[in-house]
């Protein structure tokens, strides 16, 4: 009887936890605009990339179905807020600005940011960077650290709405650097087109850069943190993101 | 509502170079345009056959694509391009060829050249010829004919129409956020950036460009009645008759 029953709960709770799985599969969000290698589309068009993998991978250790959701960056708090999608996995950086209105999971990795300049022209950073043209992807850790922290230098910042076009905007001259995540700018330099350009250097640790990157989530969902920071554990400890990482970027930037 | 970042003097000040940069905008682009409208206009009616075709497909051009279009091309595609050029890294019109503003202004000044063109086109064959064969009767010369009677006396008709197209002008100008400008919608992008809030810094840029319209309207609304033929009572209201 007690059996009976234990399964009748277990059944019901089973069936529930399938239907509702099959009728909202947890929404990832990522940007809808690239940010290779982090997340970006294969040559088939469906997207890859480092952490549309480990998202797939965590999603598989708590057993439940996921589903990338691109959405634009500009849009994608909103986006959160308004349940369109359950969470924000794209390198999104840990800072206390954004806890006021976000909840985060564990850190699952950090990189620094990184300064890159033509080969030709040599300033140096951050002292040369007087009365030069910096740029930076609007909404970023980067911006906030070069806005507040570059003030006193006099260099000026232009803030774009995507990383490619300040890329793009660094090769056509019309900015002097860019400054962006390391491994993405690693990433940079190794392209054909960027053959003149090199990482001049590294930005240091500082609070505006955040204790890490975590996945953004709404501040009600605490059972979902729980069990993703149950899954970021278990894929830290078990070398699923240092594995990941290796393929990705030849280095593990795993951890916090 | 939460309205305690506007206190935060860096986003103070972006704010107001976005203003200050909507401001020049909208200056340079109507000054530039409108005086590109009359040129593209008179070419249309009085120059040679081939140039007036050619003025005539700038306009279908202009007036067929997108403006967002149109500010990718000079952004994008003129200005990727011109960096290959030899040399002119060195030279001396390269930090404004660098600057958003320069494709941001060429293509609003292409814009209501095209549109205000039209209009003024149109204004100037509303000029009852009489007027014209009048002035000529009084002696004046070709040119005096055109810019003492012929294009005031269009351009009185046009002046309602032309206020529509500088408040299109204005509003179109938070597209050149997308070249990364600094202008009031870059502004209040940072702010939502930053603190997360979406609706308040939209609402307070909408807020400054009603004022800015209004300015605008105003101050057009005076050019309207002050300008020269035009008798203000008469100007202001006309009833049907009967």
């Amino acid at each position: 009887m007690k059996q009976a029953i234990l399964k009748t709960v277990g059944m019901t709770a089973l069936a529930f936890t399938f239907t509702t799985a099959a009728a909202d599969p947890l929404k990832i969000g990522i940007s809808a605009e690239p940010y290779p290698p982090f997340t970006f589309k294969g040559s088939d068009g469906s997207w890859t990339g480092f952490e549309v993998e480990l998202g797939q991978a965590l999603c598989e250790k708590m057993q439940a179905e996921c589903e990338i959701t691109p959405t634009g960056w500009s849009g994608i708090f909103a986006a959160l807020d308004s349940g369109k999608i359950d969470m924000i996995m794209n390198s999104l950086s840990i800072t206390e600005q954004r806890k006021e209105v976000i909840d985060f999971t564990d850190p699952y990795y950090f990189t620094p940011s990184a300064y890159v300049a033509a080969k030709s022209d040599s300033f140096d950073i951050p002292e040369g960077l007087d009365g030069k043209l910096l740029g930076v992807q609007g909404g970023t850790t980067n911006a906030t650290y070069a806005r507040r922290e570059l003030r006193d230098t006099g260099v000026e910042i232009k803030i774009y709405d995507q990383q490619e076009q300040a890329n793009r905007d660094l090769f056509a001259g019309r900015v002097d650097a860019i400054l962006a995540d390391k491994v993405a700018m690693t990433e940079l330099v190794e392209r054909d087109e960027a053959s003149e350009y090199e990482i001049r250097a590294t930005a240091p640790r500082h609070a505006a850069f955040g204790e890490g990157v975590g996945i953004g989530l709404r501040q009600s969902d605490d059972d979902l943190r729980q069990r993703l920071n149950q899954a970021i554990s278990e894929a830290l400890e078990d070398g699923t993101c240092t594995d990941l990482s290796q393929e990705y970027f030849g280095t593990d930037i795993c951890g916090s | 509502m939460n309205f305690t970042w506007i206190t935060d003097p860096y986003y103070q000040e972006y704010l107001w170079t976005g203003f200050f940069n909507t401001l020049a905008l909208v200056g340079v682009s109507g000054t530039l345009g409108l005086v590109l409208a009359v040129i593209f206009a008179l070419l249309q009616l009085n120059g040679p056959k081939p140039v007036a075709w050619f003025v005539r497909g700038i306009t279908t051009v202009v007036r067929g694509t997108p403006l967002l279009v149109q500010l990718f091309f000079f952004y994008d595609g003129v200005g990727r391009l011109l960096p290959e050029i030899p040399g002119i890294r060195e030279s001396l019109f390269w930090p404004m060829l660098r600057d958003p503003f320069f494709y941001g202004a060429l293509t609003f000044t292409l814009s209501v050249g095209a549109y205000s063109g039209e209009v003024i086109r149109g204004a100037l064959l509303s000029v009852p010829s009489g007027e014209l064969a009048a002035g000529r009767a009084f002696g004046l010369s070709r040119w005096q004919i055109l810019y003492r009677l012929w294009l005031p006396r269009a351009i009185q008709l046009c002046l309602p129409t032309l206020t529509g197209e500088m408040i299109l002008l204005l509003k179109s100008v938070p597209l050149v956020s997308t070249i990364a400008m600094m202008d009031l919608l870059k502004a209040a992008n940072l702010v939502r950036d930053e603190t997360f809030l979406v609706y308040e810094p939209l609402l307070l840029i909408a807020g400054i460009y009603i004022a800015m319209t209004l300015v605008l309207t105003t101050a057009m609304r005076i050019i309207e009645q002050r300008f020269p033929g035009v008798q203000p009572a008469k100007a202001q209201r006309r009833l049907l008759p009967g």
